[in-house]
């Protein structure tokens, strides 16, 4: 018998009896203004965001941000942000993305409990490892959409076709040596969400 | 015998370190606390993830099969594993299929559980654990001492000095950020030069056939999105039903393992990254037996936030290595026993059975009850040492029949006020060791209760 029928045969006489399956609730807890819980959590795991008015606004806003000031390579996928000087679309080899400073990626929304962001790879397509080679991450979100807790976020994502996406809760960290928080542990430094609009 | 105290001897002995493991992990339980505290809904979301968890494990066989069909259709190759032995050979097998020696391993506790560094090893690979901690217990030739925090044993002074000898960075230097540095740098070059990234999982969706890796760091990520092959290795146990069910978990694991809102990158991998492939191998090494036990199956439903380890007064007091284990602590404890329970019949004993593991687990395993129990099992099989069956033995008797209880408690009294100290701290009195007695009362507790009563 192959591993695969011997496992399944013996979690199938193992099996304990039936257990019903619950009910989720579709929401959890209530912010009275949702996109300043969600500034504030993510002011706490070490990102910080920014309110542009319009996306008129955008482009001067990110400028100014001083890891874009100060960034040789731009790997940008909002062109209305940056223009970038990275030119993803010709680009094949993840590998060559291993200088570049600051990424700068459309997040789909915006989750007020934990101050993440739903980040689908979609348009990344090979470059998948855009979001954790770059040393600076920028993330642009319509304010719009910013959802309370994490059982909205899943009311709203589907999974039905092969594809990445990921919540991103701040910067890189780790506090593995004697608990000291160390932002930048392998991913980026720094993670800085515009919301626009 | 008495394996855990032993073993437990030497950390126990350094007591400033003690002392700073014992607060460094209370720390966490407190940030534990106050996390848990900000969400209203925090023991509805207990009983829910409890409950998901027990239906699942009722109907484990199907949802396998479905979580299967669903990862084949996105183009995931899915591989079955009875055990240690061949998850290893998998591993190997699909490496020399690439024709690579290189591995890059993000944190995973079930490979720990196999052994798979030290068997890919021998076969000539070179494996990098890519997690800070994990890293620096891999150079220092140890073992995770906690599932979450595997160097937290460990003072930064000794972790400057590894990586001055592995890393070259300055000697004497110990600043956690400027190590820190020196990894990044270090393992960026491993994730850029290797063709094969293995992770755990934290989650299997069974009905969309994805995965969830959950990190801070940002390893998995570069180690899955860099080399073109990414290996999932997974319990049998990591099965939820539907992708909404990660709400109700999601908001408890990092919560109740840090009392972070969430980790900093949750990955939502459906089925290979273009151009790459995705290798999820499914691994029951023991999981199916103790599902079939009623007693300890609820022990699977363990989703490793290490909450039960940071509040445990003996944990804290007795780190990580003590346990021998590949998860200490009270959950760890439970789940060694039943794999081997004469190698593991000291652990249920590291326990004060406060119940503090108990409260704090995110999915409601019955903890500090399930100690009791392999307690009982252990003493059945003749697994625990002499002294402490026939001391039961005696306590039962004595407790079963009031007159003699009455009298052995009087016979206490006096003779405690009568005797000598060398007399009572005697080897014969093992309690004694690291305590003093104290002052026997002159009358019993029912006396005593029954004149406050008139």
């Amino acid at each position: 018998m192959s591993s695969r029928n011997s496992i399944l045969a013996s979690l199938r006489r193992g099996a304990p009896p039936a257990v019903p399956l619950p009910e989720l609730p579709a929401t959890g807890q209530r912010f009275d203004d949702p996109l300043a819980h969600f500034a504030q959590m993510l002011a706490a795991v070490g990102g910080r965001s920014e309110r542009v008015a319009s996306t008129g606004l955008l482009s001067s806003a990110v400028g100014a941000l001083p890891v874009v000031a100060q960034a040789a390579r731009v790997a940008s996928l909002v062109p209305g942000a940056h223009p970038g000087n990275v030119p993803l679309n010709t680009i094949d080899d993840p590998h060559t993305l291993a200088d570049v400073d600051v990424a700068i990626l459309r997040g789909e929304f915006a989750v007020a409990e934990n101050g993440a962001v739903w980040v689908p790879a979609r348009e990344l397509g090979r470059l998948q490892a855009l979001p954790f080679i770059t040393q600076h991450l920028v993330l642009i979100v319509d304010p719009a959409v910013v959802v309370h807790t994490l059982h909205e976020a899943y009311g709203r994502l589907r999974f039905d076709g092969p594809g990445f996406g990921l919540f991103i809760s701040g910067p890189s960290k780790t506090a593995d040596i004697e608990l000291a928080l160390v932002i930048g542990a392998h991913g980026a430094r720094s993670a800085t969400v515009f919301l626009v609009g | 015998m008495n394996a855990h105290a032993n073993r437990a001897a030497p950390f126990v002995a350094d007591d400033p370190r003690m002392h700073w493991h014992d607060k460094a992990v209370w720390y966490v339980r407190g940030n534990r606390d106050r996390a848990a505290a900000s969400v209203p809904e925090w023991e509805a979301l207990r009983e829910l993830a409890a409950q998901v968890k027990a239906h699942t494990l009722s109907r484990l066989p199907e949802y396998l099969e479905l979580f299967e069909r669903n990862a084949v259709r996105l183009g995931a190759q899915v591989h079955w594993a009875a055990d240690a032995v061949e998850h290893n050979q998998i591993v190997l097998s699909i490496l020399e299929g690439r024709g690579t020696k290189r591995l890059v391993k993000s944190k995973s506790m079930l490979t720990e559980e196999c052994h798979l560094n030290d068997f890919l090893s021998e076969h000539g690979v070179e494996v990098v654990d890519t997690d800070l901690g994990e890293r620096i217990v891999q150079l220092a030739k140890e073992a995770p001492s906690h599932i979450v925090l595997p160097a937290i044993h460990k003072k930064k002074e000794e972790i400057g000095e590894l990586f001055h000898h592995f890393l070259q960075t300055e000697a004497g230097a110990s600043d956690p950020k400027y190590l820190t540095e020196a990894a990044r740098g270090h393992l960026r070059e491993k994730f850029l030069a290797a063709e094969v990234g293995l992770t755990g999982v934290n989650f299997a969706i069974a009905e969309t056939g994805g995965v969830v890796v959950c990190t801070n760091e940002g390893n998995a990520d570069l180690g899955t999105s860099l080399p073109s092959v990414h290996i999932a290795s997974m319990g049998v146990e990591k099965l939820i039903p539907r992708a909404a069910d990660l709400g109700v978990f999601l908001r408890l694991l990092a919560r109740s393992g840090t009392g972070q809102p969430i980790t900093t990158y949750t990955s939502h991998f459906h089925g290979p990254r273009p151009g790459g492939e995705l290798h999820l191998i499914i691994v029951d090494n023991g999981r199916s037996a103790l599902l079939a036990s009623e007693t300890h199956r609820r022990s699977l439903s363990c989703i490793r936030c290490g909450a039960c380890m940071n509040t445990c007064p003996v944990f804290r007091r007795s780190g990580g290595h003590s346990y021998d284990a590949t998860v200490p602590g009270p959950i760890g404890s439970v789940l060694a026993p039943a794999k081997d329970a004469r190698r593991y019949a000291s652990l249920p004993f590291a326990s004060s059975l406060c119940g503090s593991c108990t409260d704090v687990c995110p999915v409601k395993i019955d903890l500090h009850h399930q100690l009791l129990l392999w307690r009982q099992e252990l003493g059945k099989q003749r697994l625990t040492p002499l002294s402490k069956r026939v001391a039961s033995r005696v306590v039962s008797f004595v407790l079963g029949r009031r007159r003699l209880y009455e009298l052995l408690g009087w016979f206490s009294r006096v003779l405690g006020r009568m005797l000598p100290r060398p007399l009572l701290h005697t080897s014969l009195n093992p309690w004694a060791r690291q305590r003093e007695l104290p002052p026997m009362p002159r009358e019993s507790f029912r006396a005593q209760w029954r004149k406050r009563r008139v």
